[in-house]
């Protein structure tokens, strides 16, 4: 026996009893609505449903036959809970929709129901991740507009993932979903507790058996995606480290501008450029606060939803295994069977073996799809955080360039050339 | 680079029309470890500064004589500064460079003997002897002559100008508190003036430090993607190069800003020098204080000393006295006695005379040099520290450029992924 077992993880498989995922809202703040515009046209969505310009974006309008948006948040309350409620609207000109337009409200768990049965259905696709319940170490106030704000962005990010995909967006729960005024009935269809624990168990102890050996193509994966996992951490949390020194660069300055106008203030010929240096730095702190702005609602979301993207990866790859490793298992039952048992364990073996076969090539084809649609996301994250570094530094080039021409005009331009 | 400086700063200062830089060329040119055995016989390691001298003339002739030189620490700098407040009250006297490393930020050492430390320290000092020897006044100094030219021998030679005395006596009074009932009121305008810049340079210098501070913190971090990009790339097919070059990239960002924080240093040394200087100004403020007071109280000794003798004369009594108070209880004395008081009295009230002349003249006289020497002192600070805040924004302009530069580049490999 060769050292390729691979360990069994049955974390995924867990039950997850918590019903109230998005019952953490507790203020009685009525929120704003988000003040964006309906989008009167297909055309007009495309600039809505991708957070920036990009050639990808571009070439889908033409064939994108579905646009959904997400936005006004509002809160409600009831007499036991509150939550916020995202209004969710569908243009499509697909024919198994009944109508070109649609208007729902949901919440944040009906987001986790869909996910959830989309996962249930095609259990090696990669389904977009979700924003998570909570939100860490309070880099954003919980509950409050950025926490709401930011949150929303990600739904809509989700069903726009979803709508492109090829095969999810199709699905019948997607539809329901999007069409449905009241999801409660369809919500309460399907596999319930018991069948879902039912599920867990088999999975579970498929799982301790372990897996004979990978497919090379997915041992290949599986240590690209643990390889990604790392890195998308690193560059979360490198990023998330550069905006809190940002932001403490950002206090000292304000603490250092009024030195040199209080000294302005005490001096005569010097006052003005004092002042003026002052003025500067005043000018390029805010500039500062704008980038640091800018860091957090565009590079910090977009790595962060990749990090969620490698733990979706690698539940898939589990799941894919899980797969594998239910087949083997019935095989190896068939090839210590006993006579009379024959026929029907051939056949179970030869369903689990299309459902394996059938796994895999999801994945296959899925997988391209993804590093795609990732190296598109991310490459146009990085080529915005640095336009927005460049023009950082341009403000204040520009910031400093004209107090030194106000200086020299001062001076009568008598001053050496400094280049 | 270093040798440019001081040509530049040189010939700015001969322009301002000084005897010495007329003549000579000075410059702080190297810095050595020595050790030696110190006054308690203990083995310390010290740095020595080598200091050149040319003359100008030949140098303006196209000759190019070797430099003479010699060796100084820097407590000979000190002694050489000690005696020249002492010698020149009423000027304002060039500060030399902190003798402790202060408003440190976290990468730079307070350690006196880090290289970079000695290195701005180096400059400090030809600083100084360039400012004192195109100073009008203080360049004729024979001292000064001698703490250039003459290696040995010279702390003798300041010794013998019993600076040390007067040094001390000076300490005494200007640190004792005085009450002076009528000082000018433009030299306390100008303590008060100097007091008030010593604080504002201090509190501009401690928040550059921290700014500084926190600046490296953000470049620093970049560095970590450099690393990330990096390990990164080696897992990606086709993102693969794009992450490579952008890595290298940031790691150059993050490399960048011990440049630009070192140039900054510089900044932060001629903003010292005028936190220092501020101290040579509220000296030469108080030295009038000090010249009032001892005109005050030498005028107030002579009125009462008056009053005195008007009373010995007179025989009438106008202020309390013991000895009238004795007359009064044991008898008047005898008219010898009283002769050889009066004449005593007439004796020191002819001293006192002459003590008021002379503090008189010590006060005004001070009045006037120092008044002069503040004034230029005045433009040459503005002039000064208005060059030093265009000199910043110089800097922070190099610096945005130099991002913009960097995050062009990155970007370009962003684009190419």
């Amino acid at each position: 026996m060769s050292g390729h077992t691979v360990p069994a993880d049955f974390s995924e498989h867990m039950l997850d009893l918590d019903e109230d995922e998005d019952l953490e809202v507790f203020t009685k703040n009525t929120s704003l609505p988000d003040g964006s515009p309906l989008p009167n046209s297909p055309s007009s969505m495309v600039n809505q449903y991708r957070l920036e310009d990009d050639d990808e974006g571009k070439e889908d309008a033409n064939t994108k036959d579905i646009f959904v948006t997400v936005d006004h948040p509002e809160s409600q309350v009831t007499a036991i809970e509150t939550f916020i409620l995202y209004r969710v609207v569908t243009r499509t000109t697909r024919s198994d929709f009944d109508s070109s337009e649609y208007e729902v409200r949901r919440r944040y768990q009906d987001f986790v129901w869909l996910r959830s049965k989309l996962e249930e259905k095609h259990p090696t696709l990669i389904v977009h991740p979700l924003p998570e319940k909570f939100v860490m170490k309070g880099m954003v106030e919980r509950f409050n507009d950025d926490f709401i704000e930011t949150r929303r962005r990600a739904l809509h990010r989700f069903l726009n993932k979803i709508s492109e995909h090829p095969i999810l967006s199709y699905s019948q729960h997607f539809q329901v979903f999007l069409t449905a005024q009241d999801l409660a009935p369809h919500r309460k269809q399907g596999p319930g507790f018991l069948s879902r624990m039912g599920e867990t168990v088999r999975a579970v102890a498929n799982s301790v058996r372990g897996l004979r050996s990978r497919p090379e193509e997915f041992a290949v994966m599986q240590e690209y995606v643990d390889d990604f996992s790392n890195k998308m951490c690193c560059m979360d949390k490198v990023s998330q480290r550069i905006i809190k020194e940002q932001r403490e660069y950002v206090d000292d300055l304000k603490q250092y501008s009024p030195t040199y106008a209080r000294w302005g203030e005490l001096e005569e010929e010097l006052t003005e450029p004092l002042k003026g240096v002052a003025s500067c730095v005043v000018q390029c702190s805010k500039e500062a606060e704008e980038h640091i702005q800018h860091l957090s609602e565009v590079l910090v979301p977009a790595l962060h939803e990749y990090v969620l993207c490698a733990e979706t990866l690698k539940a898939v790859m589990r799941r894919r295994d899980n797969i594998q490793a239910e087949f083997e298992a019935k095989n190896e039952a068939l090839l210590t069977r006993k006579a009379e048992q024959e026929a029907q364990l051939q056949e179970e073996v030869d369903v689990l073996a299309d459902r394996m076969e059938q796994a895999n090539n999801s994945l296959k084809g899925d997988w391209v799809r993804w590093q795609h649609s990732m190296k598109t996301d991310l490459r146009s994250a990085f080529i915005s955080a640095a336009e927005k570094n460049v023009e950082y530094y341009e403000k204040c080039l520009a910031v400093w360039e004209s107090f030194l021409v106000s200086q020299r005009a001062e001076a009568g331009g008598g001053q050496e050339d400094v280049a | 680079m270093n040798t440019l400086v001081c040509l530049l700063q040189s010939r700015k200062m001969v322009e301002e029309g000084s005897t010495l830089m007329r003549r000579m060329e000075i410059c702080v040119a190297e810095a050595e470890k020595r050790s030696g055995k110190n006054a308690v016989s203990m083995q310390e390691t010290f740095t020595v500064y080598l200091i050149e001298t040319r003359p100008m003339d030949a140098v303006a002739e196209g000759h190019n004589p070797a430099p003479d030189c010699l060796w100084r620490r820097y407590s000979e700098f000190e002694l050489l500064r000690n005696y020249l407040i002492v010698t020149y009250p009423y000027i304002v006297v060039p500060p030399l460079p902190e003798k402790r490393a202060e408003f440190v930020w976290h990468k730079l050492s307070a350690d006196n003997m880090d290289p970079d430390f000695v290195e701005r320290r180096r400059v400090g000092l030809e600083n100084f002897l360039l400012r004192v020897a195109s100073h009008p006044v203080l360049c004729n100094d024979k001292i000064l002559c001698y703490f250039l030219t003459e290696e040995h021998g010279w702390k003798e030679a300041v010794y013998e100008t019993g600076f040390q005395a007067k040094a001390d006596s000076r300490l005494r009074a200007l640190s004792a508190t005085f009450r002076v009932r009528n000082p000018d009121k433009c030299f306390m305008e100008m303590k008060h003036y100097s007091d008030e810049l010593q604080s504002h340079t201090s509190q501009l210098l401690r928040a550059r430090a921290r700014v500084a501070d926190r600046l490296y913190g953000v470049f620093k971090v970049h560095g970590n993607y450099g690393r990330v990009f990096s390990e990164w790339s080696a897992i990606e097919k086709e993102m693969g190069d794009g992450l490579q070059s952008a890595g290298h990239h940031m790691d150059a960002y993050a490399a960048s800003i011990d440049d630009i924080l070192e140039e900054e240093e510089h900044y932060a040394d001629q903003l010292k020098e005028y936190l220092f200087y501020a101290e040579a100004l509220r000296a030469v403020c108080r030295k009038h204080e000090l010249t009032q007071f001892e005109l005050e109280m030498a005028s107030q000794d002579l009125i009462s000393k008056k009053q005195q003798r008007e009373e010995l004369a007179t025989g009438i009594v106008r202020t309390f006295s013991f000895k009238g108070m004795t007359n009064k209880l044991f008898g008047q004395e005898a008219p010898e006695q009283r002769e050889a008081r009066l004449k005593l009295l007439e004796d020191l009230i002819a001293e006192g005379e002459e003590t008021v002349k002379e503090k008189t003249i010590e006060r005004a006289e001070h009045v006037e040099k120092a008044w002069v020497d503040i004034q230029r002192f005045k433009e040459q600070k503005d002039k000064d520290l208005r060059e030093a805040l265009i000199n910043y924004a110089v800097m922070q302009i190099s610096m945005c450029k130099k991002g913009i530069q960097v995050w062009s580049n990155a970007k370009e490999c962003f684009l190419k992924m």
